[in-house]
């Protein structure tokens, strides 16, 4: 026992309101049917840095009770009479716990000692009490399905009479052990079995290649005294480096392509270059042609960069975070979107400062009540805790979720996705020197800055290259801590500026392997000194230091002239900075631990000796038809439960829990209007306080289209992130010469495993062949609106697997797009403005109800997928574009699901107008008209004074249905019949009723607890 | 139940740590200023603070020190309400202050902004509060010493947000008793949860203190988790009323204070959103003015432009740092004719 070790409880005084012990009593009778009586919540901080028995008290009293709030108990656990059980959730040794190091900071502060806050000295607990007796089986499922999760916690629960306590080891050495891994000579069998056993994520071929690269260097590695099979690191490092994650090989695979329905047959040689890549250089081409210079870096950094003006670039990179998120979906979440925040910020030399956040979910239906497979979580427990890891990892750095999307499916209840988006702005010169470049000379630092090491996210890279099964690693689950990250951020803006620093990467995937195998790269080699290396903990063995994926840190590559500087400004700000080698340009990574040698690879190997892929691909058209309906519809019914439905219901509750305007720069919001309820299409945020430019933000994603056509769907997505920054008055690009209106749009693919297995993957051929559909897709609609691509990722096996079931994701490609805007002033919100003003629908509706949530709501899926006709969709987009420049636009909605009769009733929400229309007699179906999808719509208001010019403009492009009224009452009528008459707060009230405010709740005051 | 914890896990005790605490000097034995000077939210010069600060200021400057590190993050939109203000706002790290680089006494007005300092994890702004009034420097001196002596020398101190918290917590305000203690807190949300929406406020219109002269009402955001004001006490209640330093209100659309929820986003005690001390010196608010510089800002914008279109483009929270820069300029030009009035 540990005499040093002291205990301080923090409890709320008697009469204060316990919210949080209400909110588990609450949860624990509603999602688990447990009777728990009343529950008091209590803090505990174990402290182990020796302090007197006066010092503690005081501590206690004055830096964490408040006076107001909390009593304090010293070296117990006090508790009310009436309690019978307790629960104690602590962290796993290892685990980030930022309120222990805050609380520590506070003791240094305090006893006014250098206390080294970078090795924990304080571990924070919470400590709850029940009111009831349960038994212990009770109390456990409790605690790991509400107060914590078994990968990151550490619970103890029983009869309050006994209550144990636990508190994880501080920190320590590593343990310098490094073995050898036999291969030369292994059989194909005993090569996979390695690979699996290990998490390699290899598959045979390229185990064979590691296999047959060790063995023809057998001599060079004798002479230079190293051992002839592999060492773990080794191996560690070729499997990361080789990871789907890390090397995209089915994007780069050779795909041979058969359309079974009419027998064509071709070659892909490569997804990624031939639909991506060429594409966009296709695009930059015509855009140099015409004078637009401002594709600066595409594909070739940890984000893309565009030049906003002479001065600055934007930066933009959309990640995923899938599954880490479907087995901790906060800290899942929370390392998304931290970790999607480096890729800008370690652009070129680094220090972007960020600009905005944006997050695209796709989860299962949160209102699941089925039976649950091994190891999955409840779709609700996954939305609940991705949206608090985002709303964390938003809101403690200081950057804001300017909009997102959610979208609800059955077949992500297994691996939900989480996308994470950040827009940077970076000056053009940095210190001098051009900021979007990397540049590394032999000699230079090798710098890690930021968090420790610990085994957090070991496997990480390789184990998001394959399925979700129930046996998967607790060690691939890492939290991330907001503030460390936000003081490195602070301190890498500042050293870059200063010119402290050559170029930065990040820590994500892979770990030091990863961020430090790439950047040697440039000056063709690296020692790597891993004692150096700073832990959270000790036992971890060299392969773990180098390939663990513990957050918030970045690598920098500095002059050793620099040094000196750097580690002062680290100190001043913070920020721990370790040298832990350098650069060389001898064509090897070499990696040490204490001098012996632990890895030596040859770097040309490393990255160009992955064996490329040779995939099949068989497309057939689905057979689908369109259902039968009742002919005599309640249309102001089916727009009610429209609403209501879990796919186009108010996410109120989610974004106001996200800060969407801090830095004081958002001009479109998720919601707007006096209301505040009035959803919009993209958000406009502006770059400074001096300027009025800015840029434009949006979604594009439909995944239910896919099931009848991934081309389609692909298309469909990209023109719907389009026509959201058309709406709010962005310009497509290259209309004139160079005019400098940059575009800057993200692909995002997630896919189930496409790779083709006759016994687990059988129908893989056929949705390879939809991955290649929507990649054409995708360079047809880069080509037809000269948009460029800019960076992009590919996540490919979202699937999980557990007692012999597999669930697998839709074929989901979300395009992440950005634009700029000259003027924010002259940008334009959805919702209507002012009674009398005049409604038109601009494009064209087609009986296309195929995927539409009209049909959805019968249970059906049709047949008539929507199309995106590209010419005509230009053309309006580049009419609306001079329109607005005239202001000839007061209102601007795009339609997308639900249709029309869903886009006229969310433009009502922002001030109660309502809306008189009457739907043109044309050769379309009643229904068709109101819910069908068809892209590039929108419905838009003019005002009567403008209506000349505007009809003059857009001719037969804009459809004339009405008037705003001022009456709240939307009515729509169709050859003379009313067929929709409601009150608009009847509907807007449907809305935001809707399911997912109901489940995370409306944020009323709590009814007090006397 | 008084049983003493059990410790299952052995562990390793631990070392103090020692942090470099010597100067920090290059070769030459020069003391390295480490600073960064902000020209414009957003951007910044990489200008040694000692040469820009000294000369270059008018006698009619204002100059506002903006705190920012350890997880502060509304420290631009802070400094660019100053520069629209017409005063010169300088941002540095705490740190920066805290060893003695950049000295609080050079500046006006003394700013704490919003964000997450230290991550909030023991109660939004303590751990910072902490800092200010248990760290020493060289000297032995804290910053709550020289900020005291800041506010005795009639200068002036704002907090916004995590600001607002850290005044709070440090007793800073109300400091009814004169002698910084806290007296009442700012807590968890009646709603248990973060918010991010607009509010109307009424200003109290007995508060003295300059930052809200001639301010009725005004609208702003909240984005915060931990805003309810709780007060200990009838007779501290009583006090702070009588005095007037619950100078803002939540209301709800007629502008009559209210308690209802999302109007008071909280559930703050008195329906209050922001206090004063009793010099009206010290001014803290839960709502975030300085995210709402422009008409832009606004959720509503575009509908109350197309209403009217001659709506002027700035927005409601510019008027308190014009306030509070035009009362330090005042001041300072009101100096000589207090003097011969005092002759007189």
């Amino acid at each position: 026992m540990d005499s040093t070790q002291r205990t301080i409880q923090l409890l709320l005084k008697p009469g204060q309101h316990d919210g949080e012990g209400q909110r588990v009593a609450e949860a624990a009778q509603r999602h688990l049917g447990l009777s728990t009586g009343r529950v008091q919540s209590t803090a505990l901080y174990t402290v182990r840095y020796p302090v007197s028995d006066e010092q503690l008290r005081d501590f206690a009293t004055h830096c964490l009770q408040d006076p107001v709030l909390n009593d304090v108990a010293l070296d117990e656990f006090r508790h009310g009479s009436e309690y019978k059980s307790y629960i104690l959730v602590a962290k796993l040794p290892g685990v980030t716990d930022d309120e222990g190091i805050s609380a520590q900071n506070a003791l240094g502060d305090f006893l006014n000692q250098p206390l080294d806050i970078h090795t924990q000295h304080i571990f924070s607990k919470r400590l709850y009490f029940l009111e009831h007796e349960l038994p212990e089986s009770s109390l456990r499922r409790l605690a790991e399905d509400l107060l914590g999760n078994k990968m990151i916690n550490r619970f103890e629960v029983g009869p309050i009479a006994q209550i144990r306590d636990y508190t994880p080891r501080p920190g320590g050495g590593a343990e310098s052990i490094t073995n050898t891994v036999r291969l030369v000579g292994l059989s194909d069998e005993e090569l996979v079995k390695l690979s699996k056993d290990n998490l390699y994520a290899l598959n045979l071929e390229e185990m064979r290649a590691v296999r047959d690269h060790y063995t023809s260097i057998a001599e060079e590695r004798q002479a230079a005294g190293l051992p002839q099979d592999p060492t773990d690191c080794e191996l560690e490092i070729v499997a990361q480096t080789w990871s789907e994650h890390c090397k995209h090989k089915e994007f780069s695979a050779v795909i041979k392509y058969k359309d079974a329905d009419t027998g064509e047959e071709f070659e892909v040689d490569s997804l990624f270059k031939t639909y991506i890549k060429n594409a966009t250089s296709e695009v930059d081409r015509q855009l140099r042609a015409n004078g637009n210079d401002w594709l600066i870096k595409v594909f070739s950094d940890n984000a893309g960069a565009v030049r906003i003006n002479p001065e600055s670039l934007f930066v933009w990179k959309v990640e995923t975070h899938n599954s880490p998120s479907a087995i901790d979906p906060y800290g899942g979440a929370i390392t998304g979107i931290l970790g999607n925040n480096r890729d800008p910020l370690a652009t070129g030399i680094g220090g972007a400062r960020l600009l905005f956040n944006t997050n695209v979910l796709c989860f299962g239906n949160p209102e699941f009540n089925g039976t649950l497979l091994s190891n999955q979580l409840h779709p609700r427990r996954i939305f609940e805790g991705v949206r608090k890891g985002i709303e964390d990892g938003g809101n403690k750095s200081g950057v804001p979720t300017v909009n997102g999307a959610i979208v609800f499916d059955d077949r992500y209840a297994g691996k939900p996705l989480v996308y994470c988006g950040t827009g940077a702005v970076m000056p053009m010169q940095l210190a001098g020197l051009d900021s979007w470049e990397k540049n590394i000379d032999a000699q230079d630092r090798i710098i890690m800055a930021g968090g420790r090491v610990g085994k957090d996210g070991i496997h990480g890279a390789t184990f998001s290259s394959i399925e979700l099964d129930e046996t998967s690693p607790a060690t691939a689950v890492q939290i991330g801590s907001p503030i460390t990250q936000k003081l490195a951020m602070d301190f890498l803006i500042l050293a870059t500026r200063r010119g402290l620093i050559k170029c930065s990467t990040d820590n994500g995937a892979g770990g030091l392997s990863s961020s430090i195998g790439e950047l040697a790269t440039i000056s063709g080699g690296a020692v790597v000194e891993l004692e150096k290396v700073p832990l959270k903990y000790p036992g971890l063995r060299p392969w773990e230091i180098f390939v663990s994926e513990s957050q918030e840190r970045f690598s920098l590559a500095v002059e050793p002239s620099k040094m000196a500087e750097l580690m002062a400004l680290g100190q001043e700000m913070e920020v721990e900075l370790t040298d832990i080698g350098y650069f060389t340009s001898d064509g090897s990574l070499d990696v040490r631990f204490d001098g012996e040698s632990v890895a030596r690879i040859d770097m040309e190997f490393l990255h160009n000796g992955v064996p490329r892929k040779v995939l099949e691909a068989e497309w057939s058209q689905p057979t689908a038809q369109e259902p039968a309906l009742l002919a005599d519809l309640d249309y102001t019914d089916v727009l009610s439960r429209l609403l209501g439905s879990l796919n186009i219901c108010s996410r109120e509750s989610v974004i106001r829990q996200y800060d969407h305007e801090v830095k004081g720069r958002t001009i479109i919001k998720p919601l707007m209007g006096a209301t505040g309820q009035a959803p919009q299409d993209a958000a406009v945020v502006r770059f400074n306080f001096e300027s009025w430019e800015g840029v434009a933000v949006s979604n594009g994603i439909l995944p239910r289209f896919g099931d009848l056509d991934a081309y389609h769907m692909s298309a469909g997505a990209f023109d719907e992130a389009v026509r959201q920054i058309v709406a709010v008055g962005g310009k497509l690009p290259n209309l004139s010469y160079g005019d400098g209106n940059f575009w800057s749009v993200n692909d995002n693919f997630c896919v189930p495993d496409s790779v083709y297995d006759p016994a687990t993957n059988p129908d893989g051929k056929l949705k390879l062949a939809k991955l290649v559909r929507m990649c054409q897709a995708l360079r047809d609609a880069t080509a037809a609106y000269c948009i460029p691509l800019t960076s992009g990722k590919d996540s490919m096996k979202n699937d999980f697997k557990a007692d012999g079931v597999k669930i697998s994701v839709p074929p989901t490609v979300l395009y992440s797009m950005t634009a700029k805007i000259e003027d924010v002033r002259r940008t334009i919100t959805s919702d209507f403005k002012q009674a009398d003003d005049v409604v038109y629908l601009l494009g064209e509706t087609y009986d296309e109800l195929g995927g539409s949530e009209f049909y959805q709501l019968f249970g059906e899926l049709g047949a008539n997928v929507p199309k995106v006709r590209f010419e005509e969709a230009k053309a309006l987009y580049t009419l609306m574009g001079e329109a607005n420049e005239k202001g000839l636009i007061q209102s601007c909605h795009d339609l997308s699901d639900g249709g029309l009769a869903v886009g006229l009733a969310e433009a009502t929400f922002g001030h109660g107008f309502g809306a008189d229309v009457e739907l043109p007699a044309t050769g379309l179906g009643l229904s068709a008209q109101l819910f069908s999808e068809s892209h590039s719509r929108f419905v838009a208001t003019v005002a009567p004074e403008d209506v000349v010019a505007f009809e003059q403009r857009f001719g037969t492009r804009a459809t004339r249905l009405g008037v705003v009224t001022q009456d709240g009452q939307l009515t729509v009528r169709h050859g003379g019949q009313t067929v929709i008459s409601a009150s608009t707060a009847a509907l807007r009230h449907e809305w935001t009723n809707g399911p997912v405010n109901r489940l995370i709740g409306f944020g009323q005051h709590e009814a007090a607890q006397s | 139940m008084e049983e003493q914890p059990k410790l299952p896990d052995l562990n390793t005790p631990p070392r103090p740590q020692h942090d470099h605490t010597a100067p920090i000097t290059d070769a030459d034995g020069s003391l390295h200023v480490l600073g960064f000077k902000s020209v414009d939210a957003g951007h910044e010069s990489t200008e040694p603070l000692g040469h820009s600060a000294e000369g270059t200021a008018a006698k009619q400057t204002v100059r506002a020190l903006i705190l920012t590190g350890f997880g502060i993050n509304c420290e631009e939109e802070f400094a660019a309400a100053y520069k629209l203000a017409g005063a010169e706002p300088t941002i540095v790290h705490l740190n920066q202050v805290l060893h003695g680089h950049v000295s609080i006494h050079d500046y006006d007005i003394l700013n704490f902004p919003g964000g997450f300092s230290f991550g909030d994890d023991l109660g939004s702004g303590v751990v910072l509060a902490n800092k200010l009034r248990y760290r020493k420097n060289a000297e032995g001196r804290t910053l709550l010493d020289d900020i005291k002596q800041f506010i005795a020398n009639g200068k002036f101190v704002m907090g916004i947000c995590n600001g607002f918290q850290v005044l709070v917590k440090l007793g800073l305000l109300p400091n009814l008793s004169g002698n910084v203690t806290p007296e009442v807190t700012l807590t968890h949300n009646a709603s248990g949860r973060y918010e991010d929406r607009w509010v109307r406020l009424k200003v109290n219109p007995k508060s003295n203190s300059p930052f809200l002269k001639g301010i009725d009402s005004m609208e702003v955001p909240v984005r915060h988790g931990e805003g309810r004001l709780i007060i200990k006490g009838e007779e501290t209640l009583a006090e702070i009323e009588a005095r007037a330093l619950n100078c803002l209100a939540y209301t709800d659309f007629d502008g009559s204070p209210t308690d209802v929820y999302p109007h008071n986003p909280n559930g703050a005690d008195l329906n209050c959103a922001g206090l004063t001390d009793t010099t009206g010196q010290v001014f803290g608010l839960m709502p975030h003015p300085e995210a709402f510089l422009s008409l832009y800002n606004h959720p509503d914008w575009a509908r109350r432009k197309r209403q009217n279109p001659s709506l002027s483009e700035e927005g409601d929270g510019l008027r308190l740092f014009r306030n509070i820069v035009e009362h330090v300029q005042s001041q300072a030009a009101a100096v000589p004719q207090e003097a011969s009035q005092f002759s007189s």
